[in-house]
């Protein structure tokens, strides 16, 4: 019981620090593009070598099982088209925000957290500035920009070792494949993978954000909120793309 | 007849400009202040001494809002802090500059950068004035040259000089200096307290000290408020503190006074 008012407390503060990022971003006065820049290189660039060997091994996991199991049916030939959508639709945006999110998020946490907790965090504030245009709006940004360009690489880096599987496996071209695999696809699949991506990204980017803010208790308290925050994200993610998938699937 | 300016200020009615009226402060079951008065007079050096963890940094915190009063009301220049707009709260930290006890330098920027910060801020002024303050306020706090160097490069003691370097680059009215002088060898301690004096002396600045370092307490201070009890009751001159039969106050300045008679007597 204590522990669900606690859960709503969280949310409720969440919601606020989002309404006072997006007030920010919205405003004029963000226009700090070095700050963003640096957290676009940590969030994006250093995620990308994440993204692309979780998707190509979980492309090509994917495709040795459908192979599998499309055999007793005569329907190997259509991996592709299995493969592909479940890619593209799910396990694209997820898996890329569960693991990037996981990397960026305990990241943040720990720089904001460490900052929190050697009053970093006041000093920006009592210097004039203001902590949440500094720190929190260019991680949101900077993480909703990236995660949609992570998930299209991860899309194809997936698809492709799918690809390499059938090809070896089942025996079929790689055109046949590709073929294929457009035949499946509409654009649609595509934007809804990519618009969960973004929803992924901000909520990486503010659970991190809020959790680093709220650190207390030195460096053993910057530990504990680390791993708290790879937990939420993970949760928040799964739950999310549940409903998110829900909505886009109704429209 | 001519050697008045030596002497301190005569004492002409005091001009208030912080006053804490009835706050009450608590974390949790954590009471703080209860309640908490306390006036600060125009270029005076206030020091606040008490216990550890009791209370010293949050007054300075709360006066300038990073963290808020549970109740009660907090007057600076005039003004309520408690319930200032966000717009005015900048002009507020224009005028009440804070060092940290921690020093709180950023890590990930240079020294120099580190003291521009609230000039950037704060708008004060362009590229070579600023890159000019910068030299002279680490000048001013006895480390010339290092503008290049990052916060992990320096010991404890320097990056408390630098983060007063950084608390005064922007001339404020009012300095808070959250321990000073702790962890710095004799000599960087003499020179804190003196920069502590000039500042006050020369450009009228009014400081709140906190510290556990009594000799430097004796030195700069005009006033003394000791917290007690979740309270600042006790509030006097260095001598009434010294003269006080006031039994925990007495013994908190007798240690500090002890450990100098100790020194004293081996010479
Ligand atoms: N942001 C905060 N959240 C919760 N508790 C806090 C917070 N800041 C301070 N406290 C608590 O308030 C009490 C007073 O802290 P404070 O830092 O003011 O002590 P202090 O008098 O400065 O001690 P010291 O001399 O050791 O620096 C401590 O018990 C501390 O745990
Ligand atoms: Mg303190």
């Amino acid at each position: 019981m204590s522990s669900a008012i606690k859960l709503l407390g969280h949310i409720g503060a969440v919601t606020r620090l989002s309404g006072r990022t997006f007030k920010i971003v919205f405003s004029r006065r963000f226009v700090d593009r070095s700050l963003l820049s640096a957290q676009m290189d940590q969030a994006g660039i250093g995620s990308w070598s994440i993204a692309v060997l979780t998707a190509l091994f979980t492309g090509a996991v994917m495709a040795i099982q459908f192979a599998d199991g499309l055999e007793p049916y005569g329907a190997s030939l259509y991996t592709g088209k299995m493969v592909s959508l479940g890619i593209v639709r799910e396990l694209g945006p997820t898996l890329t925000a569960v693991l990037v999110g996981g990397r960026v998020g305990a990241g943040f946490t720990a720089e904001i957290g460490s900052m929190n907790v050697t009053e970093q965090v006041d000093a920006i504030s009592a210097l004039g500035a203001d902590p949440i245009e500094k720190l929190v709006a260019p991680r949101v940004v900077a993480c909703i920009i990236m995660l949609p360009l992570l998930t299209l690489l991860a899309d194809f880096v997936g698809c492709f070792g799918a690809m390499l599987v059938v090809m070896t496996d089942v025996g079929v071209t790689a055109t046949f494949f590709i073929e294929q695999v457009l035949d499946t696809l509409v654009v649609a699949d595509l934007i809804h993978g990519l618009a969960k991506a973004t929803f992924f990204g901000y909520f990486i980017a503010i659970v991190g954000c809020y959790v680093g803010l709220n650190t207390r208790g030195g460096t053993e308290g910057v530990g504990r909120s680390t791993t708290d925050t790879v937990v939420a994200i993970s949760i928040t993610v799964l739950v999310s793309n549940f409903l998110l998938t829900k909505l886009f699937l109704s429209f | 007849m001519p050697d008045e300016t030596t002497q301190p200020a005569p004492p002409t009615p005091p001009e208030v400009v912080i006053e804490f009226k009835d706050v009450r402060k608590a974390f949790g079951p954590n009471v703080i202040y209860d309640p908490l008065n306390l006036s600060v007079y125009r270029g005076e050096t206030l020091t606040v001494i008490g216990g550890s963890g009791k209370g010293k940094s949050v007054l300075l915190k709360m006066l300038i809002r990073l963290l808020q009063v549970d109740s009660g009301s907090i007057q600076c220049f005039g003004e309520e802090v408690t319930t200032m707009p966000e717009g005015k709260l900048l002009g507020l930290r224009r005028r009440i500059a804070m060092l940290f006890q921690g020093a709180a330098l950023f890590d990930s920027l240079t020294v120099a950068q580190n003291i521009k910060y609230p000039l950037v801020e704060h708008k004060w002024g362009n590229r070579e004035q600023m890159d000019h303050r910068v030299e002279e306020v680490l000048e001013m706090v006895g480390m010339p040259g290092i503008q290049h160097l990052k916060p992990s490069e320096l010991s404890g003691g320097m990056k408390k000089r630098v983060g007063l370097a950084r608390a005064i680059a922007i001339q404020p009215d009012v300095i808070l200096y959250d321990e000073p002088t702790t962890g710095l060898d004799p000599l960087n301690v003499r020179r804190i307290n003196g920069l502590i004096l000039r500042l006050q002396r020369r450009l009228n600045v009014t400081s709140v000290v906190v510290t556990h370092d009594m000799d430097s307490c004796f030195t700069i201070t005009d006033r003394i408020a000791f917290l007690y009890e979740r309270r600042m009751d006790w509030t006097g001159t260095k001598e009434a503190a010294l003269a006080t039969d006031f039994p925990p106050l007495r013994e908190f300045v007798q240690g500090g006074r002890g450990t100098l008679e100790a020194e004293g007597t081996e010479d």
